[in-house]
């Protein structure tokens, strides 16, 4: 697969180490009333979808970005990519806009 | 022998005749020839044996689609087994042998098998050799696992390289016949970035295998013509011997690229093969088309080829099967190889037609209607019988037959992700259909345009689509006028009634292996094949999937697209394993990464251990010493007296800084870092999110807002990668940038009682090193040997008064022979992995084996360092019941009861009474070693609520190699528990 | 009809014509008191057992496809018992047990052949949890034998002794543990569940669940609704999909894992090698294949086709272990979908919905554990109560903390 890295342009998906669902930039309030069942479900459910999938790509043998790609999960097909560290601070930024 | 088979013409270089051997047989041929087109002028049609009934077999097709010339050519490490004779290119002194057979390709002693082929049926082996239990493994599998396989590997190293590379194109074009040559030369001239891919090794196609298939130039000097243009562009890249075998995601491409095999061996220091990685814009398919057979009564005997193939031969290589040849086909196209064997003036005793109203031909009978209903020739085809109208059969002498059921499109590449194929009903074939790979457009006979003339139209146009897609704009080349008469077939899949069709040769599955899995309800496609193994064989069904389906349509009563198709999935043809591993073999299989001091160590005579990919010293043997544990024990014992040596680079190193550097890390550890002043360094555990421990090391605070982090060896790139995680995605507003510093420092434990001496004759005289100006946990950068820049740590991992010293890494080979220089006054030893790890497990320290993956900060007995009152990854979940049980499992120490006694890691504990199983599992050994200081083996293993039971006596149990020791539960500190030595 | 040589002889004089369907295309019933969704091996053999042990009627078997046509049709035919925790191993003995005496259980040769097993080790570390694996293994009623380099070199000379990156230092042998072959697997539950009265209802995909008051009703079909008073779930890659339906997120992620064959070759590898170094397993099967596989593709994805990356990586690290493998050739890769669990262990369990129950996140180890999954699987759903093989396969175990890691991943579903 080749991953259009925002800021290197396509690279091989080789040079990239995978995670999983984007979710994993949501991580709940540790002083959160609720954290244990908050926690589990972050760290250990998945909706993990046939279809449009958010997820994490490391660029590891890279610029060491994380990016957040858009990817169908049945046609591999790539819809967007961004730089995961905008996409925690909009969702920082949201979290404190509440 | 001699060239009786050889004809006039063809594209064989008559001046290089080229010697070569067949089962101990010597012939001849020429540059050009094929095994197979060799063989065959040699007047040899016998070139092997079927996988189950051992039928004879001779060569079906001249292309990589063949089922039945397998043979095993060349020998020893270079032996290679099912070699197809039909993409063989001949050189001089080829040796092959044929193979699946015993003792001699004629008298095949398992041709047995034959005879008794109403009882091995598809599937029999379901049914039987289940009694008496014991027996399947005993002796039926045994018999049939050697009476099965084709040919063999001989064990030996595989002597040549394999490359491999990546290329780039705007336009790969897969098959060099027409379409794919119209379509090259277009996009080509149009100066895009053209790579053409040919799995042959001459370009052409069906161009160079027809007499006509051009109309004003013969189609062999069009394409030495194109060819020669193609050749002179420095934009377009010509791959002969290429095979495109794969469709991989976004436009990528594997191919392997047949660098030597038409040679006896690779030249010196060049790849046998090479496997190419082509990242393609777009990919035209143009791989052509195969012809099938048609299903009858022994219509496998050596001599019954594919009529398209006995063209090629004709044509191509000038190589008649014999100077008889009879056609059965169902289609006009099969009726020109009539006329191109008639051309060389082989003899044509009839055409036989399954349409009633099929054309009539030049010079030979054609008898229309008819039907082959059996053949003769028990090691090659002596006569076929015709059933020219119901009851009447006549006899037609013939060594060879050229058949054709009609041309199936070469479609595999278009299916590898998943794409199906939709049935055609002019051609009567399958074409390829919606959900072709990104970037993949079709022409020509893959695309089921089965004209030469549509081949080049379509081809051309194709590119000129493919570019426009690109933003290049392409006019499509000028082409030669073609044959264009269109397809005239009347499907005809097999003669009714037949005992014995084949449909699939190699895997001997005849029509009535269908009818029967039909009969027992594997009706569909995928059980059809697995029931019947049906397209299961070296050719993966090429010549025999369609028709096998069309009879499983006959008995469904359902039309062929309904039956369904099999999935095609890469490789196309299968692919030598040489090529797919490359270079990564042997000790290449992982690079190497060496440490600074590794020369030095080379000299002292270090042994080495792997690491990861690090080498690292494992000890260092002197004169005199015959075993390890000699120079282990005299490294930890002289360490412990006075001072050693080791070199720690392969520590993972991280750099921390920004203004939320402590506040960062506070987040990566699970103890708290915030108030770790400057000058101070910390031992932190890091924990995943689910709270179980993963890491642990340093942290020492150079600056305010400046850290840097030790990791374990293992962990160096998980720990790295996790910080970025935690910066970029969890704590995005931090101010704090990370760096991996591995690579920039070489850093040395110098450790025992004397290292602060030796140390003090390193360290520049400005800086105070002393115990009150550099206590235990201090950390601070310095400079040694008159300047240098360097960091000193003092830390320690073996329990002794230690420091660890790091320098830039191009000084670190240096600062190896400093120490040992300045050292030598003290008895200085250097220290290897191993001494390492004595020492560590006699002071009790969690390494690797402790930290597991599986085991908490609970377990490991540092409970009380996870913080409750910051957030750090892992705590929240670090919490729950069942990771904080009263009896769980505890870090502790053990010591043999008698002395004498070694304690092996691996081993399980169990109490003084009770049955040993592993309902009675107390725990486990981590790390065990021998203590030369307490004289005794010593080791560190969890032990269930193992906090409260040290003085207690266990059984430790090694069932794999038959041991039990008594131990005893001890703290896990062997030596100086109160830690005195190391505040020294 | 019972099959044994006498049956085939008989036939082949007569012409096969008594030859009957090996299980009826059953078409669906009103209602059930058992239906199984995912006509896989799990799932044929759950019926099987439900209906041959559990004296259980009225079983559907409801198949989207074919049946067997998931990951019991394509994967690496190990079977083996050589765990090292203890909420897994007695139930993966329990398995291997059952596959010694399936042939004669349900009368289909399945080709169970004890091949042994071989993992190799290359460090001291590896050496060390070799031993503690191989003592868990004897302690749960396993077999297991360590040997040292000699010891390997005389099963398998052929491995690279002389220029090998990481040397063999030795390895673990699981005599007991083989292979098996496949397909026959699904075929022979089916026929025996078939020939108990289970019902197989092939391309008949579910498409929802009916639940009412917190309890399964039936489920909605292309083939109209069923009836059921209980439901189990069987459906391995497609668990995250089917589970969807019904409301719940698991702890589960799919992903392909490729495997291969090469072409067929006289016998060369007499048992199942795994290398300690590299990602690759490999054995031969009776026909003369290699069948080997390594690592998954490392990202979510339900298309049953891998990339070239993990191809290469499999077989450097298969030429690295077997140098004669270059002149071997790779015939076919395919890929199948897994259930990847959070821990690498498999669910078998009831859910919060009455009358509905799940069976997956078996990882790509879902074939050696067949007989035992659906053994466990068919008494969890007669019972209600888990059989004592499987009692730590809960789906509440992560908000428990009573993870099953035998790799000691963590919560990363593609490094178990």
């Amino acid at each position: 697969m080749i991953i259009d890295h925002p800021l290197l342009g396509p690279r091989d998906a080789q040079e990239f180490t995978y995670l999983g669902d984007a979710s994993l930039i949501n991580r709940p309030d540790w002083q959160s009333e609720n954290a244990l069942s908050e926690f589990h479900d972050y760290l250990y459910l998945r909706d993990n979808p046939a279809g449009e999938h958010r997820e994490l790509w490391y660029h590891e043998q890279g610029d060491r970005s994380w990016l957040v790609v858009t990817r169908n999960t049945t046609t591999h097909e790539i819809l967007n990519v961004e730089l995961a560290h905008d996409v925690a601070k909009a969702a920082a930024a949201e979290r404190s806009a509440q | 022998m001699t060239n009786g088979n050889r004809l006039k013409g063809g594209l064989v270089d008559r001046n290089t005749s080229l010697n070569f051997r067949f089962d101990g047989n010597n012939y001849s041929g020429y540059q050009g020839d094929t095994l197979a087109s060799a063989l065959l002028a040699n007047g040899v049609r016998l070139m092997g044996r079927s996988f189950k009934y051992h039928r004879p077999r001779g060569v079906l097709t001249a292309g990589s689609e063949e089922p039945n010339a397998l043979v095993e050519l060349r020998s020893g490490g270079r032996q290679e087994p099912n070699t197809r004779a039909t993409v063989a290119e001949l050189y001089d002194g080829l040796d092959a042998n044929s193979q699946n057979r015993w003792p001699s390709l004629e008298r095949d002693f398992m041709a047995i098998n034959d005879r008794f082929s109403n009882f091995l049926t598809a599937g029999f082996y379901y049914k039987t050799f289940m009694w008496p239990k014991a027996f399947w493994e005993k002796l039926y599998e045994p018999i049939i696992r050697r009476a099965a396989g084709l040919g063999s590997l001989t064990g030996e190293h595989d002597p040549d390289l394999y490359d491999k590379g990546f290329l780039h194109c705007d336009l790969l074009v897969i098959g060099a016949g027409p379409a794919g040559l119209a379509a090259a030369l277009t996009a080509g001239r149009a100066g895009a970035q053209v790579i053409l891919a040919e799995e042959d090794f001459h370009m052409g196609g069906r161009l160079i295998a027809e007499s006509g298939a051009l109309a004003d130039i013969s189609g062999t000097d069009w394409v030495a013509q194109i060819q020669a243009e193609l050749s002179g562009m420095g934009n377009v890249r010509l791959m002969p011997r290429t095979t495109v075998f794969g469709a991989y995601d976004h436009g990528i491409y594997g191919a392997v690229e047949r660098n030597a095999d038409h040679l006896a061996a690779p030249a010196e220091g060049k790849p046998r093969q090479t496997l190419w990685r082509i990242y393609s814009k777009r990919a035209l398919i143009a791989t052509g088309a195969i012809e099938r057979p048609i299903a009858f009564e022994n219509n496998d005997r050596p001599g019954i080829m594919l009529a398209g193939a006995v063209r090629a031969y004709v044509n191509r290589w000038a190589s008649t099967p014999a100077q008889s040849v009879v056609v059965f086909a169902n289609n006009d196209d099969a009726h020109q190889t009539a006329r191109d064997l008639m051309a060389q003036e082989v003899e044509v005793p009839a055409i036989i037609d399954t349409r009633p109203d099929a054309p009539d031909v030049e010079g030979t009978e054609v008898l229309k209607g008819a039907e082959i209903v059996n053949t003769s020739g028990r090691l090659g085809l002596t006569s076929v019988q015709v059933r020219v109208s119901k009851g009447y059969t006549r006899d037609l002498h013939c060594e060879a037959l050229a058949m054709s059921g009609g041309w199936n499109p070469n479609l595999g590449l278009t299916c590898h992700q998943r794409g199906r194929p939709v049935w055609n009903t002019d051609i009567h074939a399958f074409v390829p259909g919606e959900g072709l790979p990104v970037g993949q457009t079709v022409a020509g006979a893959a695309k089921g345009e089965l004209t030469t003339d549509a081949a080049l139209q379509g081809g051309a146009a194709a590119a000129v689509s493919a570019l426009a897609d690109l933003g290049i704009t392409a006019t499509q080349a000028d082409l030669p006028a073609a044959q264009d008469a269109p397809v005239s077939l009347s499907p005809f899949w097999h003669v009714k009634d037949a005992k014995r069709a084949w449909l699939d040769f190699q895997n001997d599955v005849t029509v009535k292996d269908v009818k029967l899995a039909h009969q027992e309800n594997f009706t569909s496609v995928e059980h059809l094949k697995r029931y019947t193994t049906l397209g299961m064989a070296t050719d993966q069904g090429k010549t025999s999937n369609v028709g096998a389906l069309a009879v499983m349509a006959e008995l469904t009563g359902k039309s062929i697209p309904e039956t369904g198709t099999t999935i095609f999935r890469p490789p196309y043809t299968p692919v030598a394993m040489g090529a797919l591993a490359g270079r990564a073999v042997g000790k290449e299989f992982h690079p190497t990464r060496l440490t600074p001091s590794h020369k030095w160590a080379e000299e002292q005579g270090a042994v080495f251990v792997e690491v990861g990919n690090w080498l690292r010293a494992q000890w260092f043997p002197r004169k005199g010493e015959t075993h390890w544990r000699q120079s282990v024990d005299r490294e930890v014992l002289q360490t412990r007296n006075s001072v050693g040596v080791c070199d720690v680079t392969t520590l993972g190193k991280i750099d921390v800084q920004g203004a939320d550097a402590a506040a960062f890390l506070n987040m990566m550890y699970a103890n708290g870092f915030a108030k770790l002043p400057v000058g101070k360094v910390r031992y932190g555990l890091m924990l995943r999110e689910d709270g179980v421990a993963y890491d642990d090391g340093t942290a020492a605070r150079l600056a305010e807002d400046h850290f840097v982090v030790t990791t374990t060896t293992a962990n160096a790139v998980l720990v790295y990668r996790n910080m970025e995680f935690v910066r970029q995605c969890l704590c995005p507003d931090m101010d704090v940038q990370l760096i991996s510093t591995t690579e920039a420092w070489a850093q040395y434990a110098v450790a025992g009682p004397n290292s602060r001496k030796l140390l003090q004759k390193i360290v520049d005289p400005e800086f105070d090193i002393s115990n009150e100006a550099f206590p235990f946990m201090a950390c601070g950068e310095i400079t040694v040997c008159g300047g240098l820049r360097a960091r000193l740590f003092r830390i320690s991992f073996s329990g002794e008064l230690a420091y660890e010293i790091a320098v830039p890494t191009r000084y670190g080979d240096a600062m190896m022979r400093a120490l040992m220089e300045a050292g030598e006054e003290f008895d200085v030893v250097p220290y290897g992995t191993e001494a390492l790890g004595v020492m560590r497990i006699e002071k009790g320290h969690a390494a690797g084996n402790e930290l597991n993956g599986t085991t908490t900060a609970l377990n490991l007995g540092l409970g009380r360092m996870v913080s409750t009152k910051k957030d750090c990854i892992g705590n929240v979940l670090s919490r729950r019941d069942g990771m904080n049980a009263a009896d769980a499992l505890a870090l502790v120490g053990l010591k043999p009861v008698n002395a004498k006694d070694t304690l092996p890691a691996g081993g399980h504990l169990m109490n003084m009474t009770g049955p040993i199983d592993a309902a009675n599992d107390q725990g486990y050994v981590t790390s065990a070693a021998y203590s030369p200081i307490l004289n005794t083996s010593i080791a560190l293993g969890f032990v269930k609520g193992g906090f409260d039971r040290k003085g207690e006596q266990l059984r430790l149990v090694n069932p794999l190699e038959g041991q039990e020791i008594m131990v005893e539960i001890v703290s896990a500190h062997f030596v100086d528990p109160e830690g005195e030595k190391l505040r020294a | 009809m019972r099959y044994s040589a006498l049956r085939i002889f008989k036939e082949a004089v007569t012409g096969h014509k008594g030859w009957t369907p090996q299980w009826r295309d059953a078409t669906p019933a009103e209602a059930y008191d058992y239906v199984i969704i995912g006509g896989g091996g799990h799932g044929l053999a759950t019926a099987y057992y439900l209906a041959k042990e559990f004296d259980a009627a009225r079983i559907a078997v409801l198949e989207k496809g074919w049946i067997g046509g998931g990951n019991v049709g394509r994967n690496t035919t190990i079977i083996r018992s050589n765990y090292l925790l203890d909420g897994n191993e007695p139930f993966y003995e329990f398995s291997l047990k059952l596959w010694e005496n399936l042939e004669q259980d349900f009368n289909y040769n399945a080709m169970v052949s004890q091949r042994g097993i071989l993992n190799l080790v290359h460090s001291d570390a590896q050496r060390d949890a070799a031993r503690r694996r191989g003592n868990a293994m004897i302690l749960n009623g396993s077999d297991a034998e360590l040997l040292d380099t000699d010891g390997v070199r005389a099963m398998y000379p052929f491995l690279n002794f002389n220029d090998a990156r990481f040397p063999i230092k030795g390895g673990l042998l699981h005599r007991r543990g083989g292979t098996v072959r496949h397909d026959a697997v699904a075929w022979g539950y089916a026929r025996g569940a078939d020939m108990r009265g289970v019902d197989i209802i092939q391309n008949c995909e579910v498409t929802g669940f009916r639940i009412e008051n917190g309890a399964v009703q039936g489920v909605e079909t292309t083939r109209g609704f069923i009836g059921a008073r209980k439901v189990g779930v069987s459906v391995a890659g497609n668990s995250s999909r089917v589970m969807a339906m019904a409301g719940m997120r698991l702890p589960i992620e799919s992903h392909v894992l490729q495997a291969f064959v090469s072409e067929g070759l006289k016998p060369f590898i007499p048992g199942v090698i795994t290398y300690g170094a590299g990602h690759f397993y490999c054995s031969q099967s009776d026909k003369g294949g290699l069948v080997f596989g390594g690592d998954i593709d490392s990202y979510n994805t339900y298309a049953q086709r891998g990339n070239l990356p993990v191809v290469e990586d499999v077989i450097e690290s298969g030429m690295s272990l077997i140098p004669a493998l270059g002149r071997a050739r790779l015939l076919r890769s395919w890929g199948g979908i897994m259930d990847m669990s959070m821990d690498g262990s498999p669910f078998i369990d009831k859910t919060h919905i009455n009358g509905l129950y799940f069976n997956g996140g078996w990882c790509y180890g879902g074939f050696k554990a067949t007989p035992a999954s659906g053994y466990c699987f068919a008494h969890l759903l007669k019972t209600d109560r888990p059989h004592e093989t499987a009692t730590a396969y809960r789906l509440d175990r992560f908000m428990s903390g009573h993870m099953i890691d035998e790799k000691g991943q963590g919560a990363q579903p593609n490094l178990h």
